[in-house]
């Protein structure tokens, strides 16, 4: 029995694409001469509402594939639409959840926050009202005047959703963004997304390694091959009801089904790609 | 070890000190008195000798002309390398074509500039300041551009990511970031605004501590001399204190190196 629906991208979608990406290529020059190709040929739609979690092993051009949907890296070829348009330049309409820390160090938590609308000309006195709630929702109300080195990591990468989502993006990116913090704390973290996610249910793309994380918050999982060119190679829906509990749902039976069949499907596609790469 | 007992054992170093060279300028111990009071007079005259400048109140005119100098030299000089050290950072054609004048003329001892500037600006204090400004405009220069280069990528884009343009980037990211590591050198740069101002008066002027020390040297007042250049200290001192404040106060942000518990 097949529980889990290959995900097809011609398919007309009844709800509106936040991200296309169409047939992206992405290359880098190298230092000594020659190219490396991160990513092959892509096609990739995330529908608005939707949580698509992008799954790969570690460098295999994720972050990569991230950056271009977000307009901070231009691909080699292949185009990128958000909600039916051409992105040039940075993406206006998405916020991005880095992996390393990238608050700015000399502002407080509160100053982080609010500095996402004050340099939208939202006056500082209602941008700093707004923060304060927002640092509240994401648990550090108590933390507002802390400096980003007072902070764990875990309340860093909370300011972090916090300085994000306050933008009331229509599109998040988010990049291995739990993957420095210890297993407790990452649990904790995706419970947290999934309540504010649903909320508003913003298109997510979620990059993470971990499978396990990938099927727990997502609607969608798309798995990529190692690189030097990666690709795309399984696109699963996961029929998970929400609202979800992270810890709990490892222990429902249709969690399993769905890791089960994914990481099959997964471990033969990536030998396969391997024997590809031993051939060429 | 305790603050107190650090505190104690700072103190008996200066004792010490003080204690031998009183002993070697009255006693027979290390030689000639006479000719030992003549090289390195003795530490109750320079204590007298402090004590009536600042009594006269003459002291007052020379400190301040000092201070001025210093102040001038450090404003200036730290506007230009702000201003210049930006420049370049953000363009980098402009500063690979300027790089070996940079380095051609941070490399030329800034002593023999004084007499030029002397020529140039006159005996007053303008030439001090500006020998002032050559040597604290390379140390905020360098630590600006290196402070706009070493932007972490990460804080940029998420910067870029949450909405700035150009001029919002350079005054929430590149510009705190330069600051700070302009502020790191504070010390330094104060230092040398102090030197700038004190050589310059030194090789020729009317007023200040510099020119105090020179004029002692000139009738070989040798307790003039170490009184001078004991005020000087105390002033040196007083300024990296208030420096010290200051940086606290800037970089409260920064996490604090872990001191090893007392």
């Amino acid at each position: 029995m097949v529980r889990l629906a290959l995900v097809s991208q011609d398919a007309p979608g009844a709800r509106e694409r936040a991200v296309m990406l169409d047939g992206v290529r992405i290359t880098f020059d190298l230092a000594g001469g020659g190219t490396y190709e991160a990513v092959d040929t892509v096609h990739l739609a995330v529908e608005e509402h939707e949580f698509v979690a992008i799954v790969g092993p570690t460098g295999c051009g994720k972050s990569t594939l991230l950056n271009a949907a977000a307009g901070l890296l231009k691909p080699s070829a292949g185009t990128v639409r958000i909600f039916g348009e051409p992105l040039s330049g940075l993406n206006r309409r998405a916020g991005y959840l880095f992996q390393q820390d990238s608050l700015m160090p000399w502002k407080t938590a509160l100053e982080n926050v609010a500095i996402g609308l004050e340099v939208a000309g939202t006056p500082a006195r209602e941008a700093r009202d707004r923060a304060r709630d927002w640092l509240g929702r994401v648990g550090l109300g108590a933390f507002c005047e802390r400096y980003p080195h007072m902070l764990s990591g875990g309340q860093r990468k909370r300011v972090g959703l916090a300085q994000v989502l306050i933008r009331d993006p229509k599109i998040l990116f988010m990049d291995e963004p739990f993957g420095p913090l210890d297993a407790q704390t990452r649990l904790i973290m995706g419970d947290l997304l999934l309540s504010l996610w649903s909320t508003d249910k913003k298109a997510v793309m979620f990059v993470t390694h971990d499978l396990e994380e990938a099927i727990a918050l997502a609607d969608r999982v798309v798995i990529m091959s190692a690189g030097p060119a990666a690709r795309i190679i399984g696109d699963y829906r996961i029929p998970l009801a929400r609202p979800r509990d992270i810890a709990e749902i490892k222990l429902d039976p249709q969690f399993h089904e769905a890791h089960r069949e994914i990481w099959h499907a997964l471990k033969e596609e990536v030998l396969k790609g391997y024997r590809q790469g031993d051939r060429s | 070890m305790s603050r107190t007992f650090l505190l104690l054992l700072q103190v008996l170093v200066a004792v010490v000190i003080v204690l031998l060279w009183h002993v070697a300028s009255s006693t027979g111990l290390f030689g000639d008195p006479k000719t030992i009071r003549f090289f390195f007079s003795t530490p109750v005259d320079v204590v007298t000798r402090i004590g009536t400048w600042f009594a006269g109140g003459t002291i007052w005119y020379h400190l301040g002309i000092t201070l001025l100098e210093s102040a001038l030299a450090f404003g200036l000089g730290s506007v230009g390398g702000v201003v210049i050290g930006f420049w370049f950072a953000r363009r980098p054609m402009l500063a690979a074509v300027f790089d070996p004048y940079v380095k051609a003329a941070n490399a030329l001892p800034r002593v023999v500039l004084a007499p030029i500037f002397a020529l140039w600006l006159g005996l007053g204090i303008w030439s001090k300041v500006a020998l002032g400004i050559t040597l604290v405009f390379f140390i905020v220069f360098f630590n600006v551009y290196q402070g706009v280069k070493e932007v972490s990528p990460a804080v940029l884009a998420n910067a870029r990511m949450l909405g700035m343009n150009e001029r919002q980037l350079l005054r929430h990211v590149y510009l705190p970031s330069a600051l700070s590591w302009m502020f790191s050198s504070l010390h330094t740069s104060v230092g040398f605004a102090v030197v700038g101002a004190v050589v310059g008066e030194y090789l020729g002027s009317s007023a200040g501590l510099g020119y105090l020390i020179h004029q002692a040297e000139g009738v070989f007042d040798v307790t003039g001399v170490f009184a001078g250049m004991f005020v000087l200290m105390a002033f040196v001192i007083l300024i990296d204190w208030i420096v010290t404040k200051v940086e606290n106060r800037l970089l409260i942000w920064r996490p604090r190196p872990a001191t090893a518990a007392g």
